[in-house]
């Protein structure tokens, strides 16, 4: 009986359908892939060069990787994607980071 | 091929270890059914190569063998009436990450009241996720329609779930023979899977279905739509070679049982449907020109087959053991959509919440249907009554 699908066509389509698929269900990590993530920040870390010890506690709870910072260095944040959480300010041991509101 | 006397629940379980199936998980208590229960015997005596797991919930056997499917493996769960409605959430999950995990599902009534008898309403109302569904209407088609499962879902023009459906207690603890094929014929009818749509494994940085434009939510769905158009096509194939291979006379997405020359048609799905071919023989005898048409699978929904059947007829009867409230029963809902006003269509709702319907009663709904269009009493092109004679009313 007669389908909308001939059979022919069907492994063809099949594959182009399923390579799609798969590149639309997957996604990979890469910087920003959902986008220039810092519009969303309503309050932005500012870091206090003399206070900060440069312990790069900041940098290890930052969840989205967004800031810079190798040993004995002041961490730097990329505020392009940085969306403001504020978890960098409340885990710095000397408070060295401010959330200052964005306009201000 | 040797035959042996099987309950529904162990022909299943004899199907997934033939299918060499890789991972198992199951909630192991009320309403699962002996099917997770042989398996993990066979686990245990190593008569099947797998890892078991046992959870705490439906939702999370589902999402156990959602994972393992997404790490290439042969999975395998099984569930049963409000078990299968926990697992709802992630039916979608699977159904839209095209993962060909297998699932029995014992149909049984959802309560209140408690109830574990069979119905269908438990299967059908879960129709629209994208799982492939197949009703089995015997112990050794519930045994073929597992197998074929494997074959059909994992096949690289279809790639999706299926879900198949057999009837609590009907099927699910009655002994029938069953012919069973040898593992090794099975083995070499059924190839190991292919690790598709995609493979977790260490070292493969990827996210599954990770927040994306609104756009891709519906292309993947359109994705799915036409997956599951080619699965009519691949189920049809399948089948038939399954039937060649192991000498079954049925396959297809329905079987038509004295459609030739039948003027009426009477609908159905499920174990129930032999009791309805024994009042179709019956009818027969007396002259009336009816025939059946079972459906093997409700998704993808037999649209060609049905419309085909439907043009030759005066009138269908769709009997229905799920309702969808507001409307009418699930099957007559979609048949009467695949047949658009060609053919007068009658709905009749029984054996709800298990409730016997005999051959005698399937006679008595036959007949009234029959003697209701040749008398002119259909008067609307389709209407739903529910058959519930021990009602008295008025």
């Amino acid at each position: 009986m007669g389908s909308v699908y001939e059979p022919v066509d069907l492994e063809r389509e099949a594959l182009e359908d399923l390579k799609a698929f798969v590149d639309k269900l997957l996604s990979k990590p890469a910087p920003g892939s959902a986008g220039p993530t810092g519009t969303w920040r309503l309050y932005k870390p500012v870091i206090d060069s003399v206070k900060c010890i440069r312990c790069g506690i900041c940098w290890l709870y930052c969840p989205d990787d967004v800031i810079n910072w190798a040993p004995r260095e002041l961490p730097v944040v990329d505020y392009i994607y940085c969306k403001g959480c504020g978890i960098c300010s409340n885990v710095c041991p000397v408070k060295a980071i401010d959330m200052v509101l964005e306009g201000e | 091929m040797r035959v042996k006397v099987l309950m529904g629940n162990t022909a299943v379980a004899e199907a997934v270890r033939m299918a060499g199936v890789e991972v198992i998980s199951a909630y192991p208590i009320t309403p699962q059914t002996i099917i997770v229960e042989r398996i993990a015997e066979m686990v245990e005596r190593g008569e099947l190569k797998a890892r078991y797991v046992r959870v705490e919930s439906e939702h999370s056997a589902l999402a156990v063998v959602y994972g393992a499917s997404a790490s290439g493996a042969r999975v395998f769960t099984a569930t049963s009436s409000h078990g299968l409605l926990y697992m709802y959430e992630m039916l979608w999950w699977v159904a839209n990450s095209r993962l060909p995990v297998v699932m029995a599902v014992v149909t049984r009534a959802i309560g209140p009241p408690w109830n574990i008898h069979s119905d269908h309403q438990d299967a059908l109302t879960v129709r629209d996720a994208g799982w492939i569904i197949g009703f089995a209407s015997s112990v050794e088609e519930a045994f073929d329609m597992t197998l074929q499962a494997y074959r059909v879902g994992e096949d690289r023009r279809v790639l999706l779930p299926v879900m198949v459906a057999l009837d609590g207690f009907t099927l699910s603890h009655t002994c029938e023979p069953v012919r069973l094929p040898e593992e090794s014929e099975v083995r070499g009818w059924l190839p190991p899977r292919e690790p598709l749509p995609f493979k977790l494994e260490p070292g493969s940085y990827f996210a599954v279905g990770n927040l994306g434009p609104d756009e891709v939510t519906m292309e993947l769905r359109w994705y799915i739509w036409r997956a599951m158009e080619r699965a009519k096509h691949v189920i049809r194939e399948v089948s038939a070679d399954y039937a060649r291979r192991f000498d079954r006379s049925v396959h297809g997405l329905i079987e038509g049982f004295r459609v030739e020359d039948a003027k009426y048609l009477v609908v159905l799905a499920g174990a129930w449907s032999g009791d309805a071919m024994e009042a179709v023989d019956m009818l027969r005898d007396e002259g009336y020109p009816v025939g059946l048409v079972r459906l093997r699978y409700v998704r993808p929904f037999p649209v060609e087959e049905l419309r085909e059947l439907a043009s030759s007829v005066r009138a269908v009867l769709v009997v229905d053991r799920a309702v969808s409230m507001g409307h009418m029963g699930v099957i007559a809902g979609d048949l009467v959509s695949a047949v658009r006003g060609k053919v007068t269509v009658k709905n009749v709702i029984a054996g709800l919440g298990g409730v016997d319907v005999s051959p005698d009663d399937f006679k008595t709904m036959i007949k009234g249907f029959i003697e209701e269009y040749e008398s002119g009493a259909l008067d609307s092109w389709f209407y739903t009554e529910w058959y519930m004679p021990w009602v008295r009313r008025g």
